[in-house]
C-alpha cells in the first residue's frame, strides 16, 4: 500500500529580549547558576502580578509579519493550567485563542506550508535530577521560568522528512535573520514538536488519529523521528489497526520514538483569558511601524547579492545560509580594498565559501586584503614588456600579417605567445602596448 | 482616648508634640492586651518592642514626614505580602511563609511612615463573609461575641471597632471590606478596580479584587486612599488616572446632589430593621439637600450566580501554585469551603462546560456594566443596605453554603462591574447590633462618595459608637 505522510509542526522559540516575558529578570539564563536571576513574578509567588514585555510581543508580531501572517489588531493573554514542578503558578500564560498572529507562508522544494499561527507565552523553569547527601532529588531550576517563548504552528501541510528539514530550515533563518533569536537547538532555544499521521495516496481527509513528537532539538532528529513513526504506523495500518493518539518523545539512544502519554491521559487545561493583564490592542500604524523596522529577509537578501554582484544560484544559497557568512560578503565585496582592485563578486564569494574558515573571527579588513593578494597582477616594466613584443611579432609573422587582415583570432595568440613569457603580467596593459606595436608595424 | 480622634487631628497633635507616635501605639497595644483574646483579630501581632522603636524614630523626625499618615498605627488583612512580616492568607498552608517582598499598598503606607501593628484574621484565601472559614479561629464581633465580625476581613473591622489601631487596610472581592465594616460600626472604601494597585496581595479573584482602607470614617479613609492610590509599574490593571485630593474635595455640598435607590435591593431576603435603617439614611441626605429617587436595578438577582462562577473560576487558578511543592503546607489544609469554591471553579472551566458557565458569566457581566453605566450615568451615586442579614451567629454561614452566598447578594454585583462603594454605619438593631448602608459611585468617583459620606456623618453619631468591650476592663 502506498501512504502519504500528514505533518504539522509546532516550534518553540525563546526571545533574546534583554528582561523576562513578564518580570524584569533577564532572560538569558543558558549556564547561569541556579535560581539567581529570578523575582517573585517568575517564581510564581502569592500576590506577585506579570507585566507584558513590550519588546516581545513587538518581536512576535515581525516574525509574523515576516512568515505573510496576519496579525491581530485586538490579542490577548491566557491561562494554560496544568501541574508539574517546573511551572510555580500552575498555569503557563499563553494565547489561547486570540494568538498575536494568525496564517503565513513558508515556500518549500516540495510545496507551500501553510502557517497556523504564532503566539507568544513564557518558558517554565528546569528540572534537575541530582543527587544530594546521597539521596536521589529533583531540583527545580527557576531561571529558564518567564523567558519569553513564541510558538509558531503549521497546517498539516508538510508530505515528508526532508520537506520538514527544510521547512525547519528556512524558519530557523528568519528568526535568525530577523535578530530575535539565536535559536540555538544545543541550548534548547528552538524546540521542535512534528506532529504526524499517513494516509493513503490519493485520500484528502485528516487521519483520524495523531501522533506528536515532543521536544527535539535537532533538524536531523526531526526528520529520522518523522521517518521512524511514518514507517511505524504503516505497519500497524496494515495490521488492520489504526495508530494511537499519543505523545511520543525521541529516544537518541535508541534511535527510535517512545510513547510518553495517551490521548486519555491528556490534560484539560481549561484556559481562560489572563486576568491580570488587560487586553492588547494595536493601531495599524504601530503594526507598519514594525514592517518598517524589519530587517531584510533571507530570500531578500538573497535576490539583492544575486542581482548587484552577479552571484550564481549556488553561490547565493551558499552564502544566505549563514549570516554571519552573508555579511562578510556583503562588507567585503563594498570594502575599499576589493572595489578598488576590481576583483568581481563571483571571486570574493568564492574566496568566503572556500577559504575562510571560521566566519565568526574572519574580519572585513583582512579577508579583503587576503583576497586582493591572492589576485594581485604584476605591472610590468615598459621595456621589459616591449623586448617581449618585438621577440613575439618578429617570429610570428603568420600571425601578424592575419591580424593585419583584420583577424581578431590572431591578436588572441600572440596575446598567449606575450603571456606565456610574462604570466603574472596585467592583461589590458599587454593588449594595449600589444595592439599599439601591432599598428606601428 | 487618643485612637477615637481622626487621623487629621492625630496627626496636627504628632506634629505639634502634644502627642507622641509611642503614646498613640503605647495605647493600641494596652487595648490589645486587654481585649485582643475575646476577638481573636490577629494573626500576626508585631511585637510591641519592635512597633514603638519605629514610633520613636517618627517622633524624632516627625517635622520631615510629609504624610499625616506618618506615626498613625494601623493593620493589615493577612491577604497582603509584608516583607519579612508572616503573611498567611488565614491558611496553615501558608502558615511559615515569610514574604521576601512587599505589597505596594505595604511599601507605600511604609514611605508614609505608618505603623504596621498586625496581621489580621480573615477568611482563608477570602472565601467567606463571617471569619469562620479561617484556620486561626474565628473572629469575634466587638459588639457581641457569640457573633461573627463579618468577612472575608473580619479581623481588620473588629480591630478598628476595638480601639486597637487607627485604620485598617481591606480587600474586596465580593464585600469583603464592606460587610465586616457593616457589621463593626465602621466605615470602608471599596475601591473602583484599577484604582489601587493589586502587587503583592494574595489573589482570591484577580477581575474582582479591590484593595481599600477601613476605618472609624470616610474621612479617615479619604486620608489613607490618598496614600496608597495610583498606578503601579508592577500591575498591567492599575489605572494611570491621576488620584483627586480626597481630603481636600472631601467637604463638598450634597447639595443637589441625585441618588438613586433601587426597588430590588429591598425585597423579602432583607432584614426589617436594615430595611428601617436605610430609610433613615435617605432622610438624612434628602435634609442635606440631596435628592433620592426609588429606581429599577433587574438584574440584581443575577449578581449572585454571576459571582459564584466567576470567583471560584479565578480562584482554582489562582491557588493551584499552593500544590504542595513550596511554601510547606500540602493541598489538604484547603478548608471545607477553599474546596468546594476550587472544585466549582475548576467544573466551570472545564472543556465543555466553559461555554456555559464561565463564558457566559462573562456575558452577563456585560449586562450589569451597561445597566448600572446606564444608572450611574443619571444620578451620583446608589444607596442600598450592605448585606441583607444582621451580624450571625457563629455556624449559622458555615452550615449553609447558601445562606453564606446570599450574604454577599448586595455587594458583589459592584465587583462585577469594578464600580467603587463606600460602606457607612447607619443605625443600630433592637439588641445594639450594628447595621450598615453603601454608596455606590460612578467609576472613578470616590471623592463624590466621601463627599456624601462625610456629609452624613457630620449630620449622624451613629460612626462615633463604640461597643461596650472598649471601655470596660
Ligand atoms: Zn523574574
Amino acid at each position: 500500500m502506498n501512504y502519504e505522510p500528514v505533518i504539522g509542526l509546532e516550534i518553540h522559540v525563546e526571545l533574546k529580549t534583554k528582561s523576562g516575558m513578564f518580570c524584569g529578570c533577564p532572560a538569558d539564563h543558558f549556564g547561569k547558576t541556579p535560581n539567581t536571576g529570578t523575582c517573585p513574578v517568575c517564581l510564581g509567588l502569592p500576590g506577585a502580578l506579570p507585566i507584558p514585555n513590550k519588546k516581545a510581543v513587538e518581536w512576535t508580531i515581525m516574525l509574523g509579519l515576516a512568515l505573510g501572517s496576519t496579525v491581530s489588531e485586538v490579542s490577548k493573554f491566557d491561562r494554560k493550567h496544568y501541574f508539574y514542578p517546573d511551572l510555580p503558578k500552575g498555569y503557563q500564560i499563553s494565547q489561547y485563542d486570540q494568538p498575536l498572529c494568525r496564517g503565513g507562508k513558508i515556500e518549500t522544494s516540495q510545496g507551500t506550508v501553510r502557517i497556523h499561527r504564532v503566539h507568544l507565552e513564557e518558558d517554565t523553569g528546569k528540572l534537575q535530577h541530582a543527587m544530594v547527601d546521597g539521596k536521589k532529588v529533583t531540583l527545580v531550576d527557576f531561571n529558564r521560568s518567564g523567558v519569553p517563548l513564541v510558538e509558531i504552528v503549521t497546517e498539516a501541510d508538510i508530505h515528508s522528512a526532508d520537506q520538514a528539514k527544510e521547512f525547519l530550515k528556512k524558519l530557523h533563518q528568519i528568526v535568525r535573520y530577523l535578530g530575535i533569536s539565536d535559536a540555538d537547538m544545543e541550548k534548547g532555544s528552538m524546540r521542535l514538536e512534528p506532529n504526524i499521521s499517513i494516509r493513503k495516496v490519493g485520500e484528502t481527509a485528516l487521519p483520524p488519529y495523531k501522533v506528536e513528537v515532543k521536544n527535539i532539538n535537532s533538524f536531523r532528529f526531526a526528520a529520522m523521528a518523522i521517518e521512524y513513526e511514518i514507517k511505524r504506523h504503516a505497519t500497524i495500518l496494515e495490521s488492520g489497526s489504526i495508530p494511537a493518539q499519543e505523545t511520543r518523545g525521541w529516544d537518541e539512544a535508541k534511535n527510535a520514538t517512545v510513547s510518553q502519554r495517551s490521548k486519555e491521559e491528556a490534560a484539560d487545561y481549561r484556559y481562560f483569558p489572563e486576568p491580570d493583564i488587560p487586553p492588547l490592542r494595536f493601531t495599524r500604524g504601530y503594526i507598519e511601524g514594525i514592517r518598517q523596522s524589519m530587517p531584510l529577509l533571507p530570500d531578500e537578501r538573497k535576490q539583492k547579492i544575486v542581482k548587484e554582484f552577479g552571484l550564481n544560484e549556488q553561490q547565493a544559497t551558499v552564502l544566505i545560509d549563514d549570516e554571519r557568512k552573508l555579511n562578510l560578503f556583503e562588507s567585503t565585496v563594498l570594502s575599499n580594498a576589493v572595489v578598488s582592485a576590481g576583483i568581481s563578486g563571483a571571486t570574493v564569494a568564492n574566496w568566503i565559501i572556500n577559504k575562510v574558515a571560521d566566519y565568526g573571527v574572519a574580519t572585513t579588513q583582512q579577508v579583503a586584503a587576503d583576497i586582493v593578494e591572492s589576485q594581485k597582477i604584476t605591472v610590468i616594466d615598459e621595456s621589459e614588456l616591449q623586448n617581449v613584443l618585438a621577440t613575439v611579432i618578429s617570429s610570428n609573422d603568420k600571425a601578424v600579417a592575419d591580424y593585419k587582415k583584420g583577424k581578431q583570432q590572431s591578436l588572441m595568440f600572440l596575446m598567449g605567445q606575450v603571456k606565456r613569457q610574462i604570466p603574472k603580467g596585467n592583461t589590458q596593459q599587454i593588449l594595449d602596448a600589444l595592439k599599439a606595436a601591432l599598428d606601428t608595424q | 482616648m487618643l485612637i477615637d480622634l481622626p487621623i487629621s487631628e492625630l496627626s496636627e497633635k504628632l506634629r505639634s508634640k502634644t502627642v507622641t507616635s509611642v503614646d498613640i501605639i503605647s495605647e493600641c497595644y494596652d487595648q490589645i492586651e486587654a481585649h485582643e483574646s475575646k476577638l481573636n483579630s490577629f494573626i500576626t501581632l508585631v511585637d510591641r518592642e519592635t512597633a514603638i522603636a519605629k514610633a520613636k524614630a517618627i517622633d524624632e523626625t516627625i517635622a520631615t514626614h510629609a504624610s499625616p499618615l506618618a506615626g498613625i498605627p494601623y493593620v493589615m488583612k493577612d491577604a497582603y505580602l509584608t516583607r519579612g512580616v508572616r503573611t498567611t492568607a488565614a491558611s496553615k498552608i501558608l502558615d511559615s511563609f515569610i514574604p521576601p517582598y512587599s505589597a505596594t499598598v505595604h511599601r507605600k503606607l511604609e514611605e508614609a511612615g505608618a505603623i504596621l501593628i498586625g496581621k489580621m484574621n480573615m477568611d482563608a484565601w477570602g472565601h467567606g463573609a463571617s471569619t469562620e472559614n479561617t484556620d486561626y479561629g474565628p473572629t469575634k464581633n466587638p459588639w457581641d461575641q457569640e457573633r461573627s465580625a463579618g468577612g472575608s476581613g473580619g479581623g481588620p473591622a473588629a480591630a478598628i471597632a476595638a480601639r486597637f489601631c487607627s485604620f485598617g487596610i481591606g480587600e474586596d472581592t465580593g464585600g469583603s471590606i464592606r460587610n465586616p465594616a457593616a457589621w463593626n460600626n465602621i466605615s470602608a472604601m471599596k475601591v473602583t478596580y484599577g484604582r489601587v494597585s493589586r502587587y503583592g496581595a494574595i489573589a482570591y479573584a484577580s477581575s474582582l479584587d479591590t484593595m481599600g482602607p477601613t476605618a472609624k470614617t470616610a474621612q479617615d479613609c479619604a486620608y489613607v486612599l490618598e496614600t496608597i492610590a495610583g498606578v503601579d509599574p508592577y500591575d498591567a490593571t492599575s489605572s494611570p488616572k491621576p488620584v483627586p485630593p480626597y481630603t481636600k474635595e472631601i467637604g463638598a455640598s450634597s447639595k443637589g446632589k441625585k441618588i438613586a435607590l433601587p426597588s430590588e435591593f429591598f425585597g423579602d431576603a432583607l432584614d426589617p430593621e436594615i430595611k428601617a435603617a436605610i430609610m433613615e439614611a435617605r432622610e438624612v441626605f434628602e435634609s442635606a439637600g440631596a435628592e433620592v429617587t426609588e429606581v429599577s436595578l433587574p438584574l440584581l438577582e443575577y449578581g449572585v450566580p454571576v459571582y459564584y462562577i466567576l470567583a471560584p473560576s479565578e480562584t482554582s487558578s489562582n491557588l493551584s501554585r499552593y500544590d504542595g511543592v513550596r511554601y510547606g503546607g500540602k493541598r489538604s489544609l484547603f478548608t471545607k469551603e477553599n474546596k468546594r469554591r476550587i472544585m466549582t471553579g475548576t467544573y466551570a472551566l472545564s472543556s465543555g462546560y466553559y461555554d456555559a458557565y464561565y463564558k457566559k458569566a462573562q456575558k452577563v457581566r456585560s449586562l450589569f456594566i451597561s445597566e448600572y453605566t446606564k444608572l450611574l450615568s443619571q444620578y451620583d451615586a446608589i444607596l442600598s443596605p450592605v448585606t441583607p442579614i444582621m451580624p450571625s451567629k457563629f455556624g449559622e454561614l458555615l452550615d449553609d453554603p447558601m445562606k453564606n452566598m446570599m450574604a454577599d447578594l448586595y455587594t458583589v454585583t459592584v465587583n462585577i462591574v469594578g464600580l467603587p462603594s463606600l460602606s457607612l454605619p447607619c443605625g443600630f438593631g433592637k439588641t445594639n447590633l450594628p447595621i450598615g448602608m453603601q454608596l455606590v459611585g460612578n467609576m472613578f468617583s470616590e471623592s463624590t462618595l466621601f463627599a456624601l459620606g462625610h456629609t452624613y456623618q457630620q449630620k449622624t453619631d451613629w460612626h462615633t459608637r463604640q461597643p461596650t468591650l472598649v471601655s470596660s476592663k
